[in-house]
């Protein structure tokens, strides 16, 4: 069986699993969904005070807003492994396990569990998107449609490389680091604007170390037109995205040295 | 002291006393906390650089940041934990044997748990927010000292207030969770907690139609209406206003709750195990 039908399995696993309390299940997924587009409507109150923010549109900020949601909601689905790495795996030594199965580590972890709940964030994404193409006058090509989808894509690989970092560092910390989750979340809550918005040592943190801006304001910014905005030529919004799988593949490397430096807890 | 108010003031310090043991995790609560900060600070800036003319000054609305994300660990969002865990495991029967008031019993852990939270959390803040950033140079981005001694003074009434009504919120979900035999039955509280509290935007900034409301809801006493006290935007009568609408609430929240308890105690059935 390959990588991809294996992983197959595991999520139609999980999903029966999950799907044993429907209640549960589709109370948790609800609730993610209002908590989460509670915060799109808070925004949109702001814009109704204030008008605009530098000069963007609220429907300009829908479209910053859904690309880094539903890229993030897409990780956040599938690293459960990696975001509980510390507590399930090296803490208990359960990782010795996974070590010894004749499968590749990164199956059997995107497999732990697979959070459906989050789809909830997703639909909110999603909304956040259809506000946006339904109140923008972009005119569709199949060349933006295809940047817009290039962005997600970007975001899904950086958001999953920070994913794969905070596992990694629980090779040598054993506790699952919490202090990660302000790139994770917090990267969202940023990602959402339009990086002209924040202060020069911020914008800067956003596009060389933690690449957010590559992935979702540079190619978004080029779809609306105002590229000038960034300073950049709109070209650079196409090649960006790239940055995102670059992080991944350090993420990836980082990785590969804590397995080589893994030594079990022994419990 | 009277004697029947001892294990109700024990069960407070004990689980004080607990809360201040994770150390570790208020550390990284905090760290993120700033990071939110931050963000928030600079959104809510650039939407001020285009109208600065606003029912709350962008001074206070950065103000009104830094103690939102101080309070952060004071929000209801669940029901206790452990009570939950006990409903799920069937010891819940036991709180129920217990030759006290549980409700009262329950106020009191809510109570403590909120308190060293907030008190964890709210105390760095202020020094990394109002001390630290003033020395850096910072001045502008930071959270600014009370309007007035009298500001003060009623702000101190009305986050007492807060702190009672988001155990007595608490109390309500425990509740819920007991009835309902799982802790699901308290999610729903922070897609509601959140919007109505001030946490999500300052109430302030919301639409002027819906002022009237948010103002009455009883989330807003649990932000909203502390730190408008604190910074002078509620001052005289309206502040008195406030305080009036915070005593409501915690007074309805603490009744409904009790007859609520009384209904549910009367016929529970636990899971056993």
């Amino acid at each position: 069986m390959g990588e991809f039908a294996m992983f197959l399995r595991y999520v139609r696993n999980c999903l029966r699993a999950q799907m044993l309390y429907p209640t549960a299940f589709l109370l948790r997924m609800t609730t993610q969904f209002t908590v989460t587009i509670v915060e799109f409507a808070g925004l949109w109150a702001l814009f109704a005070r204030f008008g605009h923010i530098k000069g963007w549109t609220f429907p300009e900020i829908a479209l910053f807003y859904g690309v880094a949601s539903t890229a993030f909601s897409l990780v956040d689905m599938s690293t459960r492994g990696f975001d509980m790495f510390g507590p399930q795996f090296v803490k208990t030594g359960d990782f010795d396990r996974v070590l010894l199965r004749p499968r590749p580590a990164t199956t059997q972890l995107v497999g732990f569990e697979f959070g459906f709940t989050s789809l909830g964030r997703l639909a909110q994404g999603l909304v956040a998107l259809g506000v946006a193409v339904a109140l923008l006058h972009v005119d569709w090509t199949t060349a933006k449609a295809a940047l817009l989808l290039w962005a997600i894509a970007g975001g899904t690989a950086l958001f999953a490389g920070l994913l794969v970092l905070q596992a990694t560092l629980a090779f040598w910390t054993v506790e699952s680091l919490e202090i990660v989750n302000t790139l994770t979340y917090g990267g969202v809550e940023a990602a959402q604007y339009p990086l002209d918005i924040y202060a020069g040592w911020f914008r800067k943190f956003l596009i060389f170390i933690v690449p957010l801006g590559c992935v979702v304001y540079f190619p978004v910014a080029a779809l609306l037109g105002r590229s000038a905005m960034t300073g950049l030529p709109a070209w650079i919004g196409a090649v960006s995205p790239l940055a995102g799988f670059a992080f991944l593949g350090v993420a990836f490397l980082a990785w590969g040295r804590g397995i080589a430096h893994y030594t079990s807890t022994g419990s | 002291m009277s004697a029947l108010a001892l294990p109700y003031l024990a069960i407070l310090r004990a689980r004080f006393a607990l809360m201040l043991q994770y150390r570790a995790a208020a550390l990284a609560g905090f760290a993120t906390q700033c990071w939110w900060g931050v963000i928030k600070i600079m959104v809510l800036a650039a939407f001020y650089a285009g109208h600065p003319q606003q029912p709350i000054t962008l001074a206070q609305a950065i103000t009104y940041t830094w103690l939102g994300q101080g309070l952060l660990a004071l929000m209801p969002w669940n029901a206790d934990p452990e009570i939950a865990e006990a409903v799920e495991s069937g010891n819940v029967a036991y709180e129920r044997l217990r030759p006290v008031d549980t409700h009262s019993l329950w106020f009191m852990r809510a109570i403590a748990q909120k308190a060293a939270g907030t008190a964890l959390r709210i105390v760095p803040m202020f020094i990394a927010a109002a001390v630290l950033l003033p020395l850096v140079g910072l001045g502008a981005w930071s959270w600014r000292m009370p309007a007035t001694p009298q500001a003060a003074a009623l702000f101190a009434v009305s986050i007492t207030l807060a702190l009672l009504l988001s155990a007595a919120t608490v109390v309500l979900l425990n509740i819920a969770v007991t009835a309902l035999k799982t802790r699901r039955a308290a999610s729903v509280a922070a897609s509601i907690v959140n919007p109505l509290s001030g946490m999500i935007i300052p109430l302030a900034l919301a639409p002027a139609w819906a002022q009237g409301f948010l103002f009455w809801q009883p989330f807003a006493g649990l932000v909203d209406i502390p730190d408008r006290i604190y910074f002078g935007n509620l001052a005289g009568a309206v502040a008195l206003q406030g305080i009036a609408a915070q005593i409501l609430w915690v007074a309805l929240f603490i009744l409904a709750g009790r007859f609520w308890l009384a209904l549910v105690w009367a016929r529970v059935d636990t899971q056993g195990s």
